[in-house]
């Protein structure tokens, strides 16, 4: 890489100095105030430039118009905005702990599942499943990344919620009715339906990323495993040892995805503000209070709170997604070339 | 002896887990079949031309079609493209162009947190830079949500396929003396060009897909619009109002629609597999 980096500048240089070779009495010319440099390049470069601050731009104009917009609602509510329980549009008092905890708590539970589930897929991905069955089985992970949130959320309204309320949630409810997590009436559309999607949602982003970071383990780490006579699972043990740090950069990507996924969850959860740990219980999360409510909300602090709720939401996406590159970055770097 | 069981218990444990492995394969994919199937069997009856002709009928009637829902997306996307495309490809290219400058690292970083910035949060940012001074949802708005999701996914994109492109390349156009603007332009971008189109469909596919920044931004229309000022009717707009509606008709012409979506994305995720593969494998 540096090597031909090193060549790259060398032929550059050579390019400019022909230039102004060529040139040599234009002492007034553009190309002297540009210290020699292509005209073009430099233009090109600045235009591209332009481009990429605009996407700095649209950013930094986010925060600033969301922080502006929920302003009512800050001053008006301040920390208790986060802490209290009371959501109720008509007496205009807003709060958000009943939308943060069903965000929490349903995507920590979708987590929970998820990530052994996607590990394992990884793993045999990675080191169990031959070549063509890899293509495949990564081909239909894809897919399934790429079905619209909505027809997932049109699958648990018609398929999924009828069923768990039939069939899975009363006996659920007559075998560990005794647990907390499994007591109330079954309504099948409530945060059971929008786990069990959410999972399926974020499974394909977990199971890609720790695949690739597997893969950047130097096959020289499971040769020397292999002749010290460990068997095939000790030496996924191994690499799941090199590939920690990738791993939980993708866990914290498919908590991510799995805090601001919107449509499916809205349309099975629900919408309910309320606290409840059982998962027959509906319950409410923070983007599905905004699809639902904003386009109806008419007062300002009403419109105001929902924007609070997403600046919230947004605040708590980009830690994730900005730990997760972090990591997943590093792991790959850490690699890369070692092969 | 105890030597022998140990070896036995090594054995059966790698066995009990590559099958572990093995299910946990199935259990990933099998969700991915019984949605086809269900979307296949539930949607197909009401697939016909009227269904892609006509306008929605009156509540309660049953037939009409979405021609209006279908116009919409193809606007929203439009829309979307105009906003998205440039800034898009122009950054990925100026992230291939300056691996190593501070900056350049930093909008990549911006990138990817962005990528990961919630749809619906989009939209509100849209609503508030749109909707609140205009006074009225429109299509506009749509697509500048749209194209703002569009953006982080075709920066990506250009910057994977022109990474792909051999470094010979560029070292032969600029041992010839052509200028690295051009070199860029006329010789490293054409040769990705096959890659990033692909890469441009998918992520339309992506954003065609899309339903909660359109909520309150494009908002849906139940009759024929074209205005970019007037709220517009989309395709997975009309899927969520009609999965809520209490008629079966209403219902059926949902999963019909969400048919067509899922068929479209589908076919362009294939086709991005194989011309990303073919070409570089």
């Amino acid at each position: 890489m540096q090597i031909i980096n090193l060549i790259k500048r060398k032929i550059f240089k050579q390019q400019a100095g022909i230039i102004s070779v060529e040139a040599p009495a234009a002492s007034f010319s553009i190309k002297n105030l540009l210290g020699g440099k292509n005209v073009g390049d430099l233009v090109f470069q600045n235009v591209l430039r332009f481009f990429a601050s605009i996407l700095l731009l649209i950013v930094v104009l986010m925060v600033i118009q969301m922080v502006n917009q929920s302003m009512p609602s800050i001053k008006q509510f301040g920390w208790n905005f986060i802490k209290n329980n009371t959501w109720d549009p008509v007496k205009e008092e807003y709060s958000a702990w009943p939308f943060i905890f069903g965000t929490l708590y349903s995507s920590l539970l979708a987590l929970l599942i998820a990530l052994p589930l996607s590990l394992g897929v990884s793993i045999f991905l990675s080191e169990f499943a031959p070549r063509w069955l890899e293509k495949i089985v990564s081909l239909l992970v894809e897919l399934l990344a790429a079905v619209p949130s909505i027809v997932y959320g049109l699958f648990g309204i018609f398929v999924l919620a009828p069923w768990l309320r039939t069939t899975i949630e009363p006996a659920l409810g007559n075998k560990f009715g005794f647990l907390p997590l499994f007591t109330g009436p079954p309504y099948g559309l409530g945060m059971f339906a929008a786990v069990i999607i959410l999972v399926v949602m974020i499974l394909p982003i977990i199971t890609s990323i720790s695949r690739d970071v597997m893969k950047a383990i130097p096959v020289t780490q499971r040769e020397a495993a292999y002749a010290l006579g460990a068997t095939k699972w000790e030496v996924v043990k191994i690499i799941l040892g090199g590939a920690k740090s990738g791993i939980v950069g993708a866990t914290l990507l498919g908590l991510g995805r799995a805090v601001g996924e919107t449509m499916a969850v809205t349309m099975v959860i629900g919408n309910t503000p309320q606290i409840s740990y059982s998962l027959f219980e509906p319950g409410h999360t923070m983007a599905s209070v905004i699809a639902n409510e904003f386009s109806e909300a008419t007062s300002t602090l009403h419109v105001s709170s929902l924007i609070e709720i997403s600046l919230l939401l947004f605040i708590i996406t980009v830690i994730l997604n900005a730990a997760a590159r972090l990591i997943v970055w590093g792991v790959t770097k850490k690699y890369k070339g070692r092969k | 002896m105890n030597n022998l069981m140990h070896y036995k218990w090594r054995k059966t444990k790698n066995i009990i887990m590559a099958s572990l492995c093995f299910i946990s394969a199935i259990v990933a994919i099998v969700p991915l079949f019984i949605i086809l199937f269900y979307t296949i069997s539930q949607g197909i009856s009401s697939i016909n031309w009227a269904f892609f002709t006509q306008m929605p009928k009156p509540a309660g009637e049953t037939g009409g079609g979405m021609a209006n829902a279908l116009a919409g997306t193809g606007i929203l996307i439009l829309i979307a493209s105009c906003f998205g495309l440039p800034i898009g490809i122009f950054s990925g290219l100026y992230l291939s162009e300056n691996e190593g400058s501070i900056y350049a690292k930093s909008i990549k970083f911006l990138v990817e947190v962005l990528n990961g910035v919630p749809s619906i949060v989009i939209g509100v940012f849209a609503y508030v830079v749109f909707v609140i001074p205009m006074k009225h949802f429109s299509a506009i708005a749509g697509g500048f949500a749209l194209g703002i999701l569009m953006m982080p996914l075709i920066t990506g994109t250009t910057l994977e396929m022109i990474s792909l492109i051999p470094h010979s390349y560029r070292e032969a156009a600029l041992g010839l003396g052509i200028p690295r603007w051009k070199t860029t332009l006329f010789v490293i971008f054409p040769a990705a060009l096959k890659g990033i189109l692909t890469g441009i469909l998918l992520s339309i596919a992506r954003v065609a897909g899309e339903t909660a920044p359109l909520l309150f931004t494009a908002l849906g229309n139940r009759f024929w619009s074209t205005q970019l000022d007037q709220p517009i009717a989309s395709l997975t707009v009309f899927i969520y109002d009609y999965s809520k509606a209490p008629f079966d008709d209403w219902n059926r012409q949902a999963w019909a629609a969400a048919l067509v979506l899922i068929v479209l994305i589908m076919i362009i995720n294939i086709i991005f597999r194989f011309v990303t593969r073919e070409k570089y494998a």
